[in-house]
């Protein structure tokens, strides 16, 4: 069983509509959604959900206006600035307990909360995991994980081949937590300063943690000037550009339609996506 | 007034929206651009700024002498991210769990545990022509995208127009550059993707309590379905980019939309003008 994780550093470049594209395209997978915050997957792959699940995780403080005598201690220690005139703001608290734990008169009890939910679904192209977390919540690199761990679970049940996640944007936590152990990193980059300059920063995580990388570049004929700066950076540090995909506005098309682009049209984008494909399934052997 | 460009989405133009304001307000007062995308930040693409300030960021990690710890295992106790373990006559430590909150310091009984700092990225100030620049850069392989984000964020002048470029998403970077904003202006395009991660943005200005309005970029592209979602929110539509080669050939280039097509300078002073008065009108509301 391979693990390939689609990501960008910059967001927009078009993980999404590729990983739904593999979907359509690879036998014996499953599919995993990895960027919680913004989970944009299942509005191309239609799924039916079977289970629903609640993400429990992180823990909030409560002060007890009751029980609480204004010592200010709480208040003096906390570095996440949450506590202010004796009550805990929800959004700052990091839930480190570190009130919990110094307030004399045990006014302050931490509460677990529930922060998201995650889905197993079925949709026409295999099973998809997925997940949402709460606005505005924190720990999106354990959700993250829990998404993995249950395709991960599907896959070993199913005995497939692959599993297939979409990756969220960034080098941060969430990504960290996508990447690490992978079999394989697609990197989905633009022909942009901005896409190069973010690449490079994907570049160095992946080799941070030791993953092998491919570079895919999407709208390659937007500035084919960036488009062959990408490829000498990405030869100089050894990385192989597996596909240059045009820019054809029947992405979009295929999005508002809500299908994969593989399965919404049979033009030249779509051939490229087949033969990154095919590519990456070779890579993996 | 400070103004925080986010999206929900990647890549929908917050770089762009946040530059070209910037620029289009600095002929006419302070500006400051914080870009609090600290894990990919790309406004400097943009503002060519001219650095002449770095300050590294650090986080508290504990650090244990063990001449005087006793192993009685409080410290493993207390942390809340299992970023210190005790086994038998051992401590240790995982530098890349721990928040620095520093409760183990304070309560290890021993005073066995003092803190070093762990360097997680820098702070970089500069300036390009008037405006003051200031940027946040997280280290590779760090989580702590927040902690940097408070640490740029400390520059914010009040006397100044303050736009800060977001990270997308919808999580803890992102409440973090968002949070204390007198606006947030939220940059979409008008696709289901685009429309299903503004709403999730839209529902974070709310938590937030920031009143917001929407940049439509690259008009026109997909369906009609993200402005439908705008007027029954009643969420003002401030600002449409079209979907246009010269714009994206600008943007791949790191030309400022307002310098390459100058006669954008003026929507984006109206633009301006627009958040002034959602600004005051919410003020009155309140």
């Amino acid at each position: 069983m391979k693990e390939i994780v689609v990501l960008s550093g910059k967001g927009g470049t078009g993980k999404t509509s590729i990983v739904a594209s593999f979907a359509a395209l690879a036998q014996s997978k499953v599919l995993a959604d990895c960027d919680v915050d913004a989970a944009d997957l299942y509005l191309l792959l239609q799924p039916q959900v079977q289970e629903e699940k609640e993400f429990w995780s992180g823990q909030v403080a409560f002060i007890d206006k009751e029980k609480c005598i204004e010592c200010e201690i709480c208040q003096d220690i906390c570095r996440f600035g949450a506590i202010e005139n004796y009550v805990v703001d929800p959004i700052s608290c990091e839930g480190c307990s570190f009130c919990y734990q110094v307030c004399p008169v045990d006014a302050i009890t931490m509460r677990e909360s529930m922060v998201g939910h995650w889905f197993i679904s079925d949709t026409s192209y295999g099973a998809l995991v997925h997940a949402r977390l709460g606005i505005a919540e924190e720990n999106s690199g354990k959700l993250v994980a829990l998404v993995r761990q249950n395709a991960k679970l599907i896959a070993e049940k199913q005995n497939l081949d692959y599993i297939i996640s979409d990756g969220p944007p960034g080098i941060g936590c969430p990504v960290i937590s996508s990447l690490s152990g992978a079999s394989l990193a697609l990197l989905v980059t633009e022909p942009t300063l901005s896409g190069i300059h973010d690449l490079e920063r994907v570049i160095a995580v992946c080799r941070h943690f030791g993953i092998p990388t491919l570079v895919c570049i999407n709208k390659y004929d937007i500035n084919e000037e960036n488009t062959h700066q990408i490829e000498n950076y990405c030869y100089k540090e050894g990385i192989e550009v597996a596909a240059k995909i045009p820019f054809d506005n029947v992405v979009t098309e295929a999005i508002v339609h809500g299908l994969p682009v593989v399965e919404y049209s049979e033009g030249k984008l779509t051939q490229e996506i087949r033969s990154l494909w095919q590519y990456i399934a070779c890579a993996l052997e | 007034m400070v103004i925080s460009i986010a999206s929900g989405k990647g890549g929908t133009g917050k770089t762009l929206v946040a530059t070209s304001l910037a620029l289009a307000l600095s002929g006419k007062s302070k500006v400051q651009l914080l870009d609090c995308d600290v894990e990919e930040p790309n406004a400097h693409i943009f503002l060519h700024s001219t650095i002449n300030q770095s300050q590294p960021v650090f986080l508290p990690i504990p650090k244990v002498d063990e001449t005087k710890c006793t192993y009685c295992g409080k410290c493993a106790e207390v942390c809340a991210y299992n970023a210190i373990a005790v086994v038998k006559e051992k401590v240790l430590i995982f530098p890349e769990l721990c928040h620095g909150c520093g409760a183990c310091s304070y309560l290890c009984p021993e005073s066995a545990i003092t803190e070093e700092g762990k360097e997680i990225g820098i702070v970089e100030r500069g300036n390009s022509g008037n405006i003051d620049f200031i940027q946040g850069k997280l280290n590779i392989g760090e989580i702590a995208a927040p902690h940097l984000i408070k640490k740029v964020k400390r520059y914010i002048e009040p006397t100044s127009e303050v736009i800060i470029d977001v990270s997308p998403g919808t999580s803890c970077p992102v409440v973090e550059a968002v949070k204390d904003s007198d606006f947030c202006l939220l940059v979409t395009e008008p696709t289901p993707f685009g429309l299903n991660d503004l709403s999730l943005a839209v529902e974070v200005t709310r938590k937030l309590g920031i009143p917001c309005g929407v940049v439509i970029n690259r008009d026109e592209a997909g369906d009609e379905k993200v402005e439908r979602y705008c007027h029954e929110q009643d969420i003002p539509i401030l600002l449409k980019i079209p979907l246009d080669r010269e714009i994206a050939e600008l943007y791949s280039k790191g030309i400022p939309l307002i310098e390459g097509i100058p006669a954008w300078r003026n929507s984006f002073l109206e633009l301006f003008q627009e958040i002034q008065q959602n600004v005051s009108a919410s003020q009155v509301a309140k």
